[in-house]
């Protein structure tokens, strides 16, 4: 099958047919990646939802060279040859990020100094690159009490951006999903319903696909900024998963255990929560060496990269 | 008298029944079709007429039947979306409970046209009686050998069902009613894939709206070209249009696209002129989520040319100074009416039915009506009708679905042509009506 | 309020009409009869849907009860918490408040003595808002079960309270009946 031209902010790419505009955007790396609150590339049918992967099509394709009328979801939208993306180079695709980064933050409680997922949260990386520095709207934000969604998971639903993802694991991941969304519209929030535990051997994947700090591990909960730990590699044979993880120490400490995620945030493997819960000694495991935090959060550097933009680039917000 | 082919026997008693309509000459365009026509003649008469989507889109009937998917090996399904609930739009119901043998014989014509063996009448909850109507008139069908095995000795054979929602005007876009037909939540479907190719139970589906489904016997019976004969530019035919507001004559009228907007409003024939005498202030042509327009802008375009009940002529102008013919939901205000309080009834109808799915519509309708929920009573500032207008346009065309665009319409056009009556509540710090 | 119903059998009859809506769609499609069947079970559990109600949904069609939970709490027409006998539902979308639906709402509650939401002492009634009924021709609308009253005036409200005061009315009845 011959490959297809795509070009996104002036660079150009080949992929397979049948690949998105964010995996060929991934392909090519760096900033011309958009920004994916919902879609994740191991969960079948993600993506789609929380908008903020929108770019602008300015050409179709080879045959049909006419832009796209609307700007499109990156991470549901196929690419054509001949094609040409504009994201972080159109002024349009960054105003529109702004307005989304705003939507995303209305109802969301900015309670960042108080939440576990501060230092690598999505939301937080989100709006400090494109969010507005004030603050537009001075309505009563939607509430909802912190729960108990399982022995070992919190769920804070007003922290929660409604993608789907811990829904998705529990379809896909585990074998008898209890939770889901109920409601609708701007009162929708995660639930099991009737106070029914969230309690399976793989449960715990839901706290690393949250892009936000909606779902914590509640053996963390408190512990530490996750900035003031630090990440190995370790594994250990395990029989349930492949025991590859991410233990986050403080001297000797395990203060927590995760899957290993990629620089999109993406779990490489998903892990049991034998691995994740029940193994916080450092003689659980094997120690492979210090993981490098490739994302440009808080974690790695203490501060945010400044990113290496492409040509033609226009200031957000 | 404008051409009846909707309504044209909507009055005589007992219509309902199979007996009746059969006597009016009903069930014909079944026998002429099945006898004569192979489906693709049939799609070919639907496309020859023009006829467009009465839901709202206004897309072309028989373009939406070509693009169904027949190579695949999978089942066909034709599905009627009777999820009325567009405020202002309530012809449909007028077709459902009066004359449910029109629409079932239209669902015959498709379902023979696209191959369907199974096809289904998605109808929102709240209509369960018209529902129970229709059922019954299926089981007449049935018995006199319109629906089942075998039609008529053709070979064509069809399961028709009701299926009733429960409360989401979403499901009336498409995908989020294939979704709910299937048991599910009412979130629309990322689109592409299109229901054509992946529609009901993963197979390719065509979902039409009530009164496109209820005009195709008189198509079959009297040909496409016959259709097209009626109305005006590429509005061709008839549409139903459900006048309401403050109106004399209130209720569904059958017009001839193209006639003038102020023959509309003020001939005894439909609306019968604004009550009391009153003046009239403003119209929403096409159901709540197309733009409002105010008197001047309605009854005549920018240009001063009159205009007419046609999708062309209520576009012209575009956004600016003209609106949509949407689903043929007609409100009309008078002189009494607050924009604000009005437009505030919408947003509050767009925020109860925003699905939730993606963050501009979840977030922004809600934010809406909280602002224009000040501003109404009387704590607004000038600021938060800047900040309307911008909300409005991040919405606009950055969801997943037309509803954040239904959305934002009444918003940003409220706004645009109306912006004193804001600035009047903000001064005021209350409503002036 | 009475102790809260919840309805985790059906009758036989109740039955055969579940199994003839599931005969609709095609094999292992049975989830399809999810939004019928909870009509027929809210109606049969006095006008609400309790968890356990759902749960045995749930298992009538082979589904999880999450599903049900999903698909119940999604669709406006379905009560999640016990509601009165009969429950008045008042259309306030824009072409019913044109014509009048604020004084409508306003008379219902003061007649009843209760507000939007509330349900009387007794249990007889509660009054909810709906948006658009789709009848806006003959606007102000309200709806009660599956019955429509239109062109509603305050006289006319009072002459339906009455009548449902005397017969009892009871608005859950089942939909396909």
């Amino acid at each position: 099958m011959p490959l297809l031209k795509v070009t996104i902010d002036n660079i150009e790419v080949e992929v397979e047919a049948g690949t998105t505009i964010m995996n060929a955007a991934r392909k090519i790396g760096g900033s011309v990646v958009p920004p994916a609150m919902c879609y994740y590339s191991k969960l079948e049918g993600s993506g789609g939802k929380c908008r903020t992967c929108l770019v602008k099509v300015a050409k179709g394709s080879s045959k049909d060279t006419r832009p796209m009328p609307k700007l499109v979801a990156s991470c549901r939208t196929l690419v054509q040859d001949g094609m040409v993306v504009e994201n972080r180079t159109s002024p349009e695709v960054m105003e529109n990020r702004r307005a989304i980064t705003e939507f995303l933050l209305l109802n969301h409680p900015l309670d960042c100094p108080v939440c576990d997922q501060a230092g690598e949260c999505h939301l937080q990386d989100l709006s400090y690159e494109h969010g507005l520095e004030e603050t537009r709207t001075e309505e009563d934000r939607r509430t909802f009490e912190p729960v108990d969604i399982g022995e070992l998971i919190k769920l804070h639903m007003n922290r929660c951006i409604l993608c789907y993802r811990c829904v998705m694991v529990a379809d896909q991941i585990t074998d008898k999903r209890v939770h889901g969304v109920l409601g609708r519209g701007d009162h929708s929030e995660i639930s099991t319903q009737i106070a029914k535990a969230v309690d399976n051997d793989f449960s715990g994947n839901m706290i690393d696909v949250c892009p936000v700090g909606a779902l914590t591990d509640k053996t963390f909960r408190f512990k530490s900024r996750v900035w003031f730990t630090k990440p190995f590699d370790a594994h250990r044979g395990c029989t349930k998963c492949g025991g590859k993880t991410v233990l986050w120490m403080k001297g000797d400490e395990v203060l927590r255990v995760t899957g290993r995620k990629d620089k999109y945030g993406e779990l490489e493997e998903f892990i049991c929560n034998s691995c994740r819960f029940e193994h916080k000694e450092t003689a659980d495991w094997v120690i492979e060496g210090a993981r490098n935090i490739e994302r440009h959060s808080v974690i790695s550097q203490n501060h945010y990269e400044k990113l290496d933009l492409p040509e033609n680039a226009v200031e957000g917000k | 008298m404008a051409k009846q082919i909707l309504l044209k026997n909507i009055e005589v008693p007992g219509l309902a029944s199979f007996g009746v309509y059969r006597q009016l000459g009903g069930y014909s365009a079944v026998e002429k079709a099945l006898a004569n026509y192979t489906p693709d003649q049939v799609t070919n008469e639907v496309t020859r007429s023009g006829l467009r989507g009465r839901g709202g889109a206004g897309f072309p009937a028989g373009m939406k039947w070509g693009f169904i998917d027949k190579k695949t090996e999978n089942p066909r399904y034709f599905v009627c979306n009777f999820d009325e609930s567009e405020p202002g739009t309530f012809k449909d119901r007028h077709i459902g409970q009066l004359n449910p043998h029109q629409l079932i014989e239209g669902m015959i014509l498709g379902s023979y046209a696209l191959g369907a063996k199974t096809s289904y009448i998605y109808i929102r909850g709240e209509l369960f009686y018209v529902l129970r109507i229709i059922e019954k008139a299926i089981d007449e069908a049935y018995k006199n050998g319109f629906l089942g095995n075998n039609i008529l000795g053709s070979g064509f054979s069809l399961d028709l069902y009701c299926q009733p929602g429960a409360g989401a005007y979403i499901c009336g876009e498409e995908t989020a009613l294939l979704e709910s037909l299937e048991g599910k939540r009412g979130n629309p479907r990322i689109k592409p894939p299109f229901p054509a190719v992946v529609g009901l139970y993963g197979c390719p589906t065509v979902v039409n709206n009530v009164e496109t489904i209820a005009a195709l016997p008189w198509i079959i019976n009297n040909g496409g070209e016959a259709y097209a004969e009626i109305g005006i530019g590429n509005s061709k035919g008839t549409k139903l249009i459900s006048a309401c507001g403050h109106i004399n004559k209130p209720g569904v009228y059958e017009i001839e696209l193209g006639l003038p907007v102020e023959e509309f409003i003020y001939s005894d024939q439909y609306c019968g002129g604004i009550r009391n005498g009153n003046k009239l202030k403003a119209v929403v042509a096409g159901g709540s989520s197309v733009p409002i327009l105010p008197a001047n802008l309605i009854l005549k375009t920018a240009a001063g040319e009159t205009r007419f009940m046609s999708y062309e002529s209520l576009s012209e102008g575009g956004f600016q100074t003209g609106t949509m013919l949407g689903s043929g939901g007609f409100i009309v205000m008078d002189e009494t009416a607050c924009i604000v309080k009005n437009l505030l009834t919408f947003a509050k109808f767009y925020h109860h039915e925003s699905c939730g799915q993606c963050s501009p519509c979840r977030e922004g309708t809600g934010w809406m009506e909280k602002i224009l929920h000040r501003i109404e009573s009387g704590h607004g500032t000038m600021k938060d009708i800047d900040l309307l207008v911008d909300i409005s346009k991040h919405i606009e065309g950055n969801t997943i679905c037309p509803l954040g665009d239904a959305a934002a319409w009444p918003v940003a056009s409220a706004i645009r042509h109306f912006r004193e009556e804001f600035e009047e509540h903000v001064k005021l710090q209350k409503c002036p009506f | 309020m009475q102790s809260k119903p919840n309805i985790t059998e059906f009758n036989t009859e109740t039955l055969d009409l579940i199994n003839r809506i599931i005969n609709r769609y095609p094999e292992g499609r049975q989830k399809s009869a999810l939004l019928p069947v909870l009509h027929i079970a809210q109606a049969e559990n006095s006008g609400w849907l309790s968890s356990e109600t759902m749960n045995y949904v749930a298992s009538l069609l082979d589904i999880q009860p999450i599903e049900v939970y999903e698909v119940a709490s999604f669709y406006s027409m379905f009560n999640l918490q016990p509601v009165g006998n009969c429950v008045i539902e008042v259309c306030h979308t824009g072409p019913c408040w044109l014509n009048g639906a604020d004084e409508i709402l306003a008379h219902f509650e003061s007649r009843l003595g209760i507000k939007v939401g509330e349900t009387t002492p007794d249990g007889k009634f509660t009054i909810k808002t709906v948006e658009c009924l789709a009848a806006c021709g003959n606007a102000p609308v309200i709806q009660v079960g599956t019955e429509y009253h239109e062109k509603l005036t305050t006289q006319k409200a009072d002459e339906l309270l009455s009548k449902w005061q005397s017969e009892n009315k009871i608005s859950h009845t089942n939909p396909y009946l």
